[in-house]
């Protein structure tokens, strides 16, 4: 009986009459608009408590995994490829980025070991002397995210050409790999005039430097640059090159039937994910304001995947609430499991590693109830709620009556 | 006596590592419904799969139009205007009924409303279900969808492998009587069946399919009576 119902509002909410889709294109605007408002507030004019203290940096790092969960996605959901090389492509943006970004006064510090470094070019710096300083670093850390994202989109088109031949497991395992061996050359001393070998990147343009006049944007930039993107995603995916990769993720027989080019979509879906991986890294660094390769490994891709998993395979709202609830579950709602006591109470088993432990839990449960994720394949939309809570409110005393028979 | 729109000469084809198609010869006359028949691993399959350009030939001639498309790419030969409805139906079942059929006229780039419209006509079931996930279609739906996909990118010759596959009789009727209804509307029709009755039945021209190569050729109505055929195919 409830099969049938859902049958019917899938169906209903697959459905993007016009006017709803206006009307969803409509209320995503206005909240993202007050969305934005917020951040500006939080980061000029509320004041700092322990709490806003906790909740900005999950703020931010919850938005940069929303687009690198859903870059992952795309490739994982939609186009139906199993890629594991996403921390190889987010260290791939991240470098590129804070390589570009160092202005020359710091780089005998930075590179201590090297000479102070090869590349002694700063976006920031080099458009700072003409526009000043904070058109500067707006501008610079622009430029050197989308060409830390080219970067990273250029190495997936090379490696793609004899990877993307491979098929599942084969093509995890290869892209791997890849991540495993960018990682390795990346700490290695020899490029160290370039990387730093495998000392940290630092001193680099970060969020903090995102300033007009006294006023910051912290917060904010992170949050434009991932809506941003994931807008573009959205486009792709509903375009119809989106359709050719659902159809590929759907059936490679018919979809190469149907004359779509097999290789030439995979290797486009491909790079396109890594291009917004690279910008993820980007952002990655500029949250940190310090980054060494050694930190990006599987066990990052593992994460993100994971949130991919919980929030939806081929769901794009699934993934960035995932992203968002994972962050803040890891990094602040869980902190308290490792303090040692409740409220004013001292519990034994309250101590360092505990929260982690109760996380593990928590996901089990949530795959265990949602074999899923959060939203399955579908997308969260307004007039979607509104139809559902219509649905089940006329639905409730049916549903009832059939039990009973 | 019309013109031949796709004349096969010798064709061989290797697959699995057999010889699954060993030199056969026939030609399609345009807005004539051809029909191959034979067991299975007769190379029907193999055969369909090579022309759409899925598999490349060993050797052998494929002509479409007078031009020569042997081993080309599956894209190019779709645009030229040959579409398969692949063996077994492969429906995209996560997309949306509508989103299968804007699939099918991918290789497309001009306006498809009104084909839209069209496949409709020819298939109302689909329609009510247009929002629904391919998925969730019974059977005979999801092969009317596979053959409204297929009918999207505007073919001149749409091939068909084994479309009763699998099918209660009665919706094996359905999905012939609309195999006659695209003939009727000018589409030449290369259909591939086990369902030897159905298939003479509808057929203007039939050849009969044996181990990689073709033992017989007639009329519908010719191998319908032939006692050779009765035999092997029709059971009676």
């Amino acid at each position: 009986m409830g099969k049938k119902l859902n049958n019917a509002l899938n169906a209903s909410m697959r459905n993007p009459l016009n006017a709803d889709r206006r009307t969803d294109r409509f209320v995503g605007i206005v909240l993202l608009a007050v969305l934005y408002i917020v951040l500006f507030l939080l980061d000029n004019f509320l004041p700092q408590t322990s709490f806003t203290l906790m909740m900005i940096p999950v703020l931010k790092k919850g938005a940069i995994y929303s687009l690198l969960c859903v870059s992952m996605n795309l490739l994982n959901g939609f186009t139906g490829l199993f890629s594991l090389g996403q921390a190889g492509f987010m260290l791939l943006g991240a470098y590129t980025y804070a390589i570009f970004s160092i202005p020359e006064s710091q780089h005998e510090a930075v590179y201590q070991y090297f000479g102070g470094g090869a590349v002694r070019f700063s976006f920031s710096e080099a458009i700072g002397s003409v526009l000043g300083a904070n058109a500067g670093s707006w501008l610079g850390a622009i430029i050197a995210i989308i060409i830390a994202g080219l970067v990273a989109a250029g190495f997936a088109a090379l490696i793609g050409i004899p990877v993307l031949r491979l098929k599942s497991d084969y093509l995890a395992i290869a892209t791997l790999g890849f991540a495993e061996i960018i990682r390795a050359v990346f700490q290695w001393e020899g490029l160290g005039v370039i990387t730093n070998g495998s000392n940290l990147l630092r001193k680099y343009t970060s969020f903090s430097n995102m300033k007009i006049g006294s006023l910051s944007f912290a917060t904010l930039f992170p949050f434009l640059i991932v809506t941003v993107c994931i807008a573009l995603i959205v486009l792709l995916i509903n375009s119809s090159y989106g359709r050719a990769f659902k159809a590929i993720r759907d059936d490679e027989v018919a979809a190469e039937a149907m004359g779509i080019n097999l290789f030439r979509h995979k290797m486009l879906s491909f790079v396109i994910s890594s291009f917004f991986a690279g910008v993820g890294g980007a952002l990655l660094a500029m949250y940190q304001t310090t980054i060494q390769a050694a930190a990006f490994k599987t066990a990052m891709t593992y994460e993100i995947l994971l949130m991919v998993v919980i929030g939806g395979i081929g769901s794009i709202s699934g993934s960035c609430i995932a992203a968002f609830l994972y962050t803040a579950c890891n990094e602040w709602w869980l902190r308290f499991l490792d303090s040692g006591h409740l409220g004013s109470l001292s519990v034994p088993f309250f101590r360092d590693g505990f929260r982690k432990v109760i996380f593990s839990i928590i996901i089990m449960v949530i795959v265990l109830f949602f074999s899923r994720g959060i939203m399955g394949d579908r997308e969260l939309s307004f007039t979607g709620l509104m139809k559902r809570r219509k649905a089940k409110k006329t639905a409730q005393p049916e549903e009832r009556g059939s039990e009973n028979a | 006596m019309s013109d031949t729109i796709l004349k096969i000469t010798d064709l061989r084809v290797n697959y699995g590592g057999i010889e699954a198609v060993k030199g056969i010869s026939f030609d399609v006359p345009e807005g004539k419904i051809v029909t191959l028949i034979g067991a299975n691993g007769a190379g029907k399959s193999s055969t369909l799969r090579t022309i759409s350009g899925l598999v490349k030939p060993k050797s052998g001639k494929i002509e479409f139009k007078g031009q020569d498309i042997t081993g080309k790419d599956p894209t190019s030969i779709m645009q030229g205007g040959i579409t398969l409805v692949p063996e077994g139906r492969r429906i995209f079942p996560d997309l949306t009924v509508q989103e299968n059929l804007r699939v099918g006229a991918y290789i497309r780039k001009d306006d498809i409303s009104g084909d839209l419209d069209w496949v409709y006509g020819l298939f109302p079931r689909l329609k009510e279900r247009s929002w629904q996930a391919g998925g969730t279609l019974s059977g005979g739906e999801q092969q009317m969808l596979a053959v409204a996909r297929a009918l999207m990118s505007r073919p001149k010759i749409i091939m068909m492998d084994e479309p009763s596959l699998g099918l209660a009789p009665l919706i094996v009727r359905d999905i012939f009587a609309i195999i006659r209804e695209i003939n009727r509307q000018g589409v030449t029709v290369l259909l591939i069946e086990q369902n030897a009755n159905m298939a003479l039945k509808t057929a203007d021209i039939g050849y009969v399919l044996e181990t990689g190569i073709i033992t017989l050729r007639g009329t519908g109505a010719e191998l319908l009576a032939n006692e050779s055929v009765k035999d092997a195919y029709l059971g009676t």
